[in-house]
């Protein structure tokens, strides 16, 4: 199964500069573990040290944010494509 | 002279060169300006800044531009109103109105953010401004960009007022207007941030842009007769404002110009777009981010970017929130400019209902300072007040005409 993940500029290191990397998982969880299964450290820039996603950052599964679904339970399939974005300011 | 000293995580700590940056690569956390007080001290005194032009670079010390300011040099120094009329309505001793309404040139306290934000994202060495905007941003990043000759891209919701959007037109940025609410658009921009390099106001240059609300707060307590009031309302859209008011009466009172700061600070927001004043009334640690449904566009943020720090300025205060109805922001409008003829619109209906609703619950008592904020100009939403205000008596042209309309 491979499922579409937006990386953030701040995260591009990690995946040597790529934008949209492939990985696998079911839910939110187990596609962060898979993450940071091919680009160790991943986990802990986005989770704090609870193993829950960061409150400065969102998480979008197509174009819904996982806190409008089931958070981090939120499941996912193949076809979807999810994104990682930092929080940004009013206007 | 520069009195930068670097950008320091808000949330870890961590510090960064003074660049184009704007979250912390190890925890998210939003990045801000740090300054050397020390330097400031020795140069900066009340009497220099009294002596120096009415605009918003009278504070130029503690904002975060290394040369000369280059943006909005007739931007800010806007009126502080002692409000009577409605003060009297209200029944309060004191109350101002601090009105960014008729802030130069494009009628919003935006002027003040974008000034900085173009200074600095020249120094940097930017050629195209860009913004994520739900009105108010993007009329001002479109005449500043226009005076100083940048190219713009301005991105905004589609359902925005006319207002607004001709507001922006008129100084011929690229337009775009994204199918979505401020959130999308928001999204949508921090992915086109991360692969074009722009300078995108409020986000890779937001810790320079956001610094720029300061000169809000600095400009009430100087006008004030350097003091703070007792309490002070504010708008919460994205969080930011309360924030760097509140910061720089506490930078005023750490530089010596001030006494104590004992301000209450008081969240203000729309009903149908409240995750910040919602977390505090209901004492939740958490920020639940909602989708917007209301008159105020311009605070129509579901998902605040800085909430937590919002929320945290209420509690450090000991201020409280409120939010109020469209119907009730429609009629603090009304109530605004009735008694002291100032058109505000939506976010200023906002502050005034709240407020108003704050002194009947015994929140805010009656005799003491009060400033509401006044953040925006009320012909830029005229939409939300249109078929509100009655209409006027049409007549023919003869005194007959009038004198059967009006029964004196």
């Amino acid at each position: 199964m491979s499922i579409k993940v937006r990386i953030p500029q701040p995260l591009q290191k990690l995946t040597g500069g790529a934008e949209l990397v492939e990985v696998s998982g079911s839910d939110v969880k187990s596609l962060i573990a898979d993450l940071d299964k091919n680009f160790p450290g991943f986990k802990d820039r986005i989770c704090d040290e609870t193993g829950k996603v960061r409150r400065f950052i969102n998480i979008y599964i197509n174009d819904e944010d996982i806190r409008f679904l089931e958070g981090d339970t939120t499941k996912i399939n193949d076809s979807d494509e999810v994104s990682i974005i930092p929080a940004i300011a009013g206007g | 002279m520069s009195y930068i000293k670097g950008l320091k995580c808000r949330e870890c700590g961590r510090e960064y060169p003074k660049e184009a940056l704007y979250v912390c690569e190890y925890c998210f956390g939003s990045l801000e300006v740090t300054y050397d007080y020390e330097k400031i001290r020795k140069h900066l005194t009340k009497e220099k800044i009294e002596n120096r032009k009415k605009n918003m670079w009278r504070y130029r010390e503690l904002l975060p531009i290394e040369g000369e300011p280059t943006d909005g040099l007739n931007s800010g120094f806007t009126p502080l109103i002692k409000a009577d009329n409605l003060a009297k309505v209200l029944g309060v001793k004191e109350l101002y109105v601090k009105d960014d309404s008729v802030c130069p040139p494009t009628l919003s306290f935006k002027d003040r953010v974008v000034a900085v934000a173009l200074s600095r994202a020249k120094e940097l060495g930017f050629k195209t401004v860009a913004c994520a905007s739900t009105g108010n941003l993007a009329n001002a990043v479109a005449s500043h960009a226009a005076v100083a000759g940048l190219e713009s891209y301005i991105f905004i919701p589609a359902d925005l007022e006319l207002g607004k959007v001709i507001g922006t037109l008129i100084y011929a940025p690229n337009l775009m207007m994204v199918e979505g609410n401020y959130d999308e658009v928001n999204r949508l921009c921090s992915e086109i941030a991360g692969k074009y390099k722009w300078a995108f106001v409020n986000i890779n240059i937001r810790p320079y842009y956001a610094e720029g609300s300061k000169t809000y707060g600095f400009e009430i307590a100087e006008q004030l007769g350097w003091r703070t009031p007792d309490h002070l309302v504010a708008p919460c859209a994205g969080g930011s404002l309360i924030t760097k008011i509140w910061k720089s009466f506490k930078e005023f009172h750490k530089l010596g110009f001030i006494p104590e700061v004992k301000t209450k600070m008081y969240a203000a927001q729309a009903e149908g777009c409240a995750p910040i004043v919602n977390a505090i009334k209901e004492r939740s640690e958490i920020i639940k981010p909602v989708k917007p449904r209301t008159i105020a566009k311009s605070l129509a943020i579901g998902n605040p970017a800085d909430g937590y720090y919002a929320m945290g300025v209420v509690k450090e205060s000991g201020g409280w929130a409120e939010s109020v109805t469209d119907d009730e922001i429609v009629e603090g409008i009304k109530l605004l400019a009735s008694t002291q003829g100032i058109f505000t619109e939506t976010a200023g209906g906002v502050t005034v209902a709240v407020t108003k609703k704050l002194i009947e619950q015994g929140v805010i008592p009656k005799n003491e300072s009060i400033v509401i904020s006044i953040t925006g100009n009320g012909l830029k939403t005229q939409e939300a007040v249109q078929n509100k205000i009655g209409k006027p008596a049409k007549i023919k042209p003869t005194l007959k005409s009038f004198e059967e309309e009006v029964k004196v």
